[in-house]
């Protein structure tokens, strides 16, 4: 088989994501949808005191923006607001521009969609989970 | 005549394709050009490039004389009666907004009706939305039926006294089927309305004759064709273009202006203001010149064999659903389809990651993927689609077929 995006890690969350469910507790909910590729995610939040408490999605959409959100969830649950902005930051400046070794461990899984940044068309499902999340934090 | 013989030579006359070392399977959406076309617009250029149509300059009048070449070319290349049928647009999507904004908009009213298929690509839908919209008049669809196929007893039901316009796809691209156009414009006709044809997609692939379909408008894009981009072609008949008003206004379109008033020029001038595109039509002539020496006889055998190749590989595939059934001989070089479980996107990317060009989404054609999703239960709306055209061979399918049949796999199946 030729070098593919697709890991195991990414079909793994695609297939079987942990954090795709309904949130009956969430106090924070918003659609976010990339017209490109149809894809279509609510992200439902539980914040307390400036802390993810738990957080879950549902939609419909291709692999990258349904691993890529789940892998976020993965990240940020347990995370207070600016904990979780500062990923948010990471993750941009990865696919834009690049950031270093460190700064990628610190977005653990989420560092292995990296490559997306050569893939113009599919940066837009990458960023939608974590578009929908800072859109969340910042209201 | 004698026809060139259509073989993997062919695929000399088109260097992106060993430059690239891409698989090109999106020749519905855009074609890829030989370089006798490139060479014929660089000539143009080089050699007679001025503003054409009123300069008294050598120059001018050698732009004008290719300029109206090109349209002479257009005009036997669909049989016309007249080169004065053929409008020069940008495209098909423009050739279909002026038979819209100028005939549809001048002869709607509140009590007509406009019936355009199901299966249009969204530049033979929005037009008629937004005119419908301005006029008051209505928009039915025709919806085609499962296999993609449409009951022409239930367009002819349809059509009433109050239909003033019908509007269909030559062949569809999504499904690549072919309508029986001369009986659509024959039933339109029977009870006084005209009928608009979507050629965007037949033009380079089947025999365009206007003249025995009796269509009334018929519009397609150069680009499709082997022809450069930002040239197109919308064909009117002689007798409703006299009545119908500009679509845009400008330069080289008029026979007499005033401060208040304007006189316009006869069809087709009228309906091309400002500067025109004289590179784009010369390309055009000669991406004619080039499909004319092959004929369509053997493009056609060529195309069928290989989208059939297409469909009876990916029907093999489990998990694979071809839109538009799995019957071979109805996908005119055109097949699209799904992969259960795996979002056409993905799709598209694994075959990008193998330089395959292949196209994913809904293909302009939202309201037919819903159709297609509503009747068989699914909730995706999208498809990705493989077309060939005079270039592809039977590697390229087998390339595309082996690829497909790991795509579960690859992504986690």
């Amino acid at each position: 088989m030729g070098n593919s995006f697709y890991n195991e890690v990414i079909n793994e969350h695609n297939l079987r994501p942990y954090h795709k469910h309904p949130l009956p507790g969430a106090n924070f909910s918003l659609d976010g949808v990339n017209p490109s590729c149809g894809d279509e995610i609510t992200l439902n939040l539980l914040i307390e005191d400036g802390v993810i408490k738990d957080g879950a999605f549902e939609g419909e959409g291709c692999a990258i923006s349904q691993a890529s959100a789940d892998i976020m969830l993965e990240l940020i649950i347990g995370k207070t607001e600016s904990e979780a902005m500062r990923l948010y930051d990471l993750f941009n400046r990865m696919i834009k521009e690049g950031i270093t070794e460190e700064e990628k461990d610190e977005l653990e899984e989420a560092g292995l969609l990296e490559s997306i940044s050569h893939m113009p068309a599919r940066v837009k499902c990458a960023v939608l989970g974590w578009r929908t999340m800072k859109e969340i934090v910042e209201k | 005549m004698e026809y060139k013989e259509l073989n993997g030579d062919i695929r000399k006359e088109f260097p992106i394709l060993n430059n690239s070392g891409a698989v090109y399977l999106d020749s519905a959406a855009t074609t890829q050009k030989p370089s006798s076309v490139l060479e014929s617009v660089g000539r143009y250029y080089l050699e007679d490039n001025a503003n054409p149509l009123r300069g008294i300059y050598d120059l001018s009048v050698k732009a004008t004389d290719d300029y109206e070449d090109a349209r002479q070319a257009v005009a036997d290349f669909i049989n016309a009666k007249s080169a004065s049928e053929i409008i020069f647009t940008r495209n098909a999507t423009e050739s279909l907004n002026l038979a819209a904004f100028s005939y549809g908009q001048s002869v709607l009213t509140p009590c007509d009706e406009i019936i355009v298929s199901t299966a249009e690509h969204h530049s033979n839908l929005l037009p008629w939305q937004t005119v419908a919209g301005i006029t008051g008049a209505k928009v039915s669809f025709f919806d085609p039926e499962p296999d993609g196929s449409f009951d022409l007893n239930k367009l002819e039901s349809m059509i009433s006294d109050r239909t003033k316009i019908v509007a269909i796809t030559h062949v569809s691209n999504v499904t690549g089927r072919i309508n029986d156009i001369k009986t659509i414009a024959a039933l339109a006709h029977k009870r006084g309305a005209v009928c608009v044809v979507d050629a965007a997609q037949s033009v380079a692939h089947l025999k365009t004759d206007v003249r025995d379909t009796d269509v009334d408008f018929l519009a397609f894009s150069g680009h499709k064709m082997y022809a450069p981009m930002g040239i197109g072609v919308l064909y009117v008949k002689e007798n409703i273009a006299k009545d119908m008003p500009p679509f845009l206004y400008g330069g080289e379109m008029i026979d007499k202006v005033t401060k208040l008033s304007a006189l316009y020029a006869p069809a087709p001038r009228k309906f091309e203001a400002g500067t025109v595109n004289v590179g784009g039509a010369v390309g055009l002539k000669s991406a004619i010149e080039f499909i004319n020496a092959y004929g369509f006889e053997q493009i056609i055998s060529l195309e069928n064999s290989l989208s059939a190749l297409a469909v009876d590989g990916i029907k093999k595939i489990p998990g694979a659903q071809i839109i538009g059934g799995d019957k071979a001989c109805n996908h005119h070089g055109i097949v699209a389809f799904r992969i259960e479980g795996v979002h056409p996107h993905d799709v598209a990317q694994i075959f990008a990651d193998e330089n395959i060009c292949v196209r994913a989404g809904h293909h302009c054609a939202e309201p037919l993927h819903k159709y297609f999703a509503d009747i068989s239960g699914e909730k995706v709306t999208s498809s990705t689609r493989m077309s060939v055209g005079i270039y592809n061979t039977k590697e390229d399918v087998e390339k595309f077929l082996g690829v497909l049949s790991e795509i579960r796999e690859r992504m986690g199946y």
